[in-house]
């Protein structure tokens, strides 16, 4: 094979990744290996592609993501804990012509908001929802989620989850599936790159559904928290492959085309 | 005898709690309160009293908790900081207007909005004045250490029975994470059954023969009744402002200038005394406990005595209406304070002493 | 006597558990204390912080603005808190991962190679207990005892097979502190 030198590999013929403008150059402020950085990779690249950056009003949450403003390099409002849903269907509504999606945590989307989330869902508002789920509260130092896994451990779970007594673990996705207002809802992962090119053109189905006024579409992301499971990024994705996938499946819970 | 440990402030309430014979906690996630939650789950209370903990979905889930908690004449409790204290406010007006006994932390931070999760006094108008509708007042509590962290919530909930109302610790994030050596009581046994009857016969603990049928609601569609149930609201505030009005005066005797401040600020003003006084400047401190009812009265005779007023609150100054309702025009009253999580310095507030006060 | 102490580095160097030792060692040899820590989400790789007062009387603020010593750990926490030294205190840093060192002339200044000797002789994980013996050779607030009182009281149960090892590294620090610049 023919040497190559530096200098050519910066060629722009040469070149084979390039991040998307759509993200600005603020170093992200997650922890290093956690998957909201590729999450917001995917989200900024589909708007990129689809050349819609002018048109797209983002709602942050309350969560780790709560920055997402920082690092989305489009026009975004941060909406107050679990109420970006009911945010975005105002937005939607005023602005019908606009791209309007949400980008929300398991504590944001399936606990303190879950009223704003069925009902968002349930009006079948034409919006984008992309859900990560990393089965705890990333931000205020690992308690227990809504999605958190029986017996799995966590600040306010110490001795891990007790059905008995925390309840069982929200399958929040399954559950608007069920709503006549979704019309499409999928369950993916970022973890590897065979992963990440689904969940893009998952989120790729779910914006082309907002331009033809379809309804609302619903994407979760199964991801890790590797500071709140007190983990290192690797044994944090093994982990999310052998406890969180069993229960939480990956692939397309609903789609009416 | 007298427990000795090193606590956070969270910490220690939340030992306390249990050991004031609470029978529940309802909690929400929030910096910089987490630890109240985190310190009960792993305590394991349920085996120690039988106390539950529940994390609840939401601020607004846990208050109504605690409504439904407190209707049945247990003694139930719930923390949280401020964006989660502001979600809380419709669950307390009904727990105000229901005349329910109910112990509630907030561990203060900065705002407004999602703001800072730095610590901060700008809840003083929410606490004081009614944070939800309609004209009801909390009794609110403000401890300045460790140590009144954890008695505030045996307190707490001794004055919330007595009045039947809720009742406010008004904390902040800097007493809520900072360790201090603290005493804690001793277990004190939860109610039983039979005490519940007989202490409060208004509980909704199942209609016997025996007496009459016990409803909780806060409604009265006739207006009539509407007003005397507000009137006999408000008596009970003025005997609360007799009996539970609290404060602590520090090196007042001969001070010729006062600082009134309280919780955080009033630790913070203390040290500032200290450096005032080696500069030879007679100042002393006010510091009020209950924030509602407030030490109206000290606050006035003070004034006769004193030549100026600094309040230092870390907000933009709020308490200070409440001391200027209290002075009058006697004498001058001005604000210090920091804001967005910041706390000023002793040496800052000697410096504001100096040029709003003294020189000023 | 009344101590003010800050400790200063980033978020997995151990600074607030050493506080806490500190402070524990303080509560056991029946002195006033108190442990005020910096918070936020600290675990996205922040500076960390405490203060940590022991007197012998009451304290009046848990919060000051100035310190009787300084502990160092990283550059960051040089830039802010070389200044906040009363003059006559006590600096002690590491210099490990130091570009800008502290040049103070009214200050006693001391460092501590505690994180390469720790490395040395395999004592990583109690790092920071070697940078809490080389303050204790300079300012023996608190007795041996009550440290290992404190180490007792501080550390969870499981942990106790490790007091021996924080005491080795406590007594690497007293031999290794050195100074770089003193009053006299
Ligand atoms: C009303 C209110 N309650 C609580 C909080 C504290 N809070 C901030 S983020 C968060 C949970 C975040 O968890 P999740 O949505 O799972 O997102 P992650 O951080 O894991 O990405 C909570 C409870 C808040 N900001 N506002
Ligand atoms: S705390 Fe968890 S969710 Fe938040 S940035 Fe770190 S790894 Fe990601």
């Amino acid at each position: 094979m023919a040497e190559i030198t530096k200098e050519e590999l910066r060629q722009p013929e040469n070149l084979i990744y390039k991040k998307t403008d759509l993200l600005t150059d603020k170093p992200l402020s997650y922890c290093p290996g956690c998957g909201h950085g590729t999450a917001h990779r995917i989200v900024m690249e589909v708007l990129d592609e689809m050349g819609i950056q002018d048109q797209t009003i983002g709602i942050a949450p309350v969560g780790c993501s709560v920055l997402a403003y920082e690092f989305m390099n489009i026009d975004m409002q941060q909406a107050a804990h679990g109420r970006a849903p009911a945010v975005a269907t105002a937005v939607k509504r005023l602005h019908p012509e606009k791209f309007v999606f949400t980008y929300q945590g398991d504590g944001d989307l399936a606990a303190i908001g879950t009223a704003e989330t069925i009902h968002a869902c349930n009006r079948g508002e034409n919006i984008v929802i992309i859900f990560i789920n990393n089965g705890i509260y990333g931000m205020t130092g690992g308690q227990m989620a809504p999605t958190t896994l029986p017996g799995m451990k966590s600040s306010t779970s110490p001795y891990g989850r007790d059905v008995a007594t925390m309840g069982n673990p929200l399958k929040i996705t399954e559950l608007i599936a069920q709503l006549p207002g979704t019309i499409y809802v999928t369950r993916q992962a970022v973890h590897t790159p065979a992963n990440v090119r689904k969940t893009k053109k998952a989120v790729r189905k779910a914006f082309e559904n907002q331009k033809l006024n379809k309804g609302l579409s619903f994407v979760e992301i199964v991801s890790n928290c590797n500071s709140g499971w007190k983990m290192t990024p690797r044994q944090s994705n093994e982990w999310m492959v052998e406890n969180m996938f069993p229960f939480y499946p990956l692939g397309d819970i609903k789609v009416n085309d | 005898m007298k427990e000795l440990r090193l606590m956070k402030g969270n910490e220690a309430f939340a030992e306390a709690a249990i050991r004031a014979g609470a029978d529940g906690y309802f909690g929400y996630p929030i910096t910089p309160q987490s630890e109240v939650m985190e310190y009960l789950m792993a305590e394991k209370p349920e085996e120690r009293t039988g106390m539950i903990v529940l994390q609840a979905e939401s601020e607004i889930a846990a208050i109504n908790m605690v409504y439904g908690g407190a209707a049945c004449g247990k003694r139930v409790l719930t923390s949280s900081s401020s964006p989660g204290v502001s979600l809380k406010q419709e669950g307390i007006s009904y727990i105000a207007g229901a005349e329910l006994p109910c112990v509630i932390l907030n561990v203060a931070r900065g705002g407004p909005g999602l703001g800072t999760i730095q610590p901060a006094q700008s809840d003083y108008f929410q606490s004081t004045k009614g944070g939800g509708h309609g004209d009801y007042k909390m009794l609110v509590l403000a401890p300045s250490s460790v140590q009144e962290m954890a008695d505030f919530a045996g307190l707490g909930f001794e004055l919330a029975f007595k009045y039947r109302n809720p009742v406010l610790i008004l904390s902040d994030g800097a007493i809520g994470q900072m360790m201090e050596k603290v005493e804690l009581d001793e277990q004190r046994p939860r109610f039983t059954d039979e005490e519940i009857k007989n202490n409060t016969p208004w509980a909704t603990t199942g209609k016997t023969k025996d007496r009459e049928r016990n409803i909780i609601t806060s409604l009265d569609l006739d207006s009539y009744k509407q007003e005397l149930h507000n009137l006999d609201l408000q008596a009970k505030y003025r005997e609360m402002e007799k009996n539970e009005t609290r404060y602590e005066a520090i090196s007042c005797d001969d001070a010729e200038y006062l600082i009134v401040a309280y919780g955080t600020s009033a630790r913070l003003s203390q040290k500032a005394v200290d450096l005032l006084r080696a500069e030879g400047i007679k100042v002393g401190l006010l510091r009020p406990i209950t924030l509602f009812p407030f030490p109206t009265a000290v606050i006035a005779k003070l004034a006769d005595q004193v030549k100026g007023i600094l309040t230092v609150e870390m907000s933009a100054g709020q308490m200070i209406e409440d001391v200027r309702l209290a002075v009058g025009c006697r004498v001058k009253v001005e604000h210090f304070g920091r804001m967005g999580g910041i706390i000023p310095s002793p040496t800052e507030i000697v410096d504001a002493m100096h040029k709003k006060i003294i020189g000023g | 006597m009344t101590e003010e102490i800050i400790i200063a580095g980033f978020g997995g160097q151990g600074v607030l558990s050493m506080g806490k030792i500190l402070a524990y060692s303080g509560v056991m040899e029946n002195k006033e204390v108190s442990w005020m820590p910096s918070y936020g989400p600290e675990m996205r790789g922040g500076t960390a912080n405490v203060i940590v007062i022991i007197s012998d009387e009451r304290i009046s603020s848990p919060i000051v603005n100035s310190f009787d010593t300084a502990i160092i750990l990283n550059q960051q926490s040089m830039d802010k808190f070389e200044k906040t030294v009363k003059p006559g205190g006590i600096l002690i840093y590491d210099p490990n991962g130091i570009t800008r060192h502290p040049g103070r002339k009214d200050i006693n200044i001391y460092t501590i190679e505690a994180a390469d000797e720790a490395s040395k002789v395999g004592l990583s994980k109690v790092f920071n207990m070697v940078v809490l013996g080389g303050y204790l050779k300079l300012k023996p607030i608190v007795q041996p005892e009550y440290i290992r009182k404190g180490l007792e009281k501080s550390l969870p149960k499981r942990h106790h097979g490790m007091i021996p090892e924080n005491e080795k590294a406590i007594d690497k620090g007293k031999e290794i502190i050195k100074a770089v610049h003193l009053l006299n």
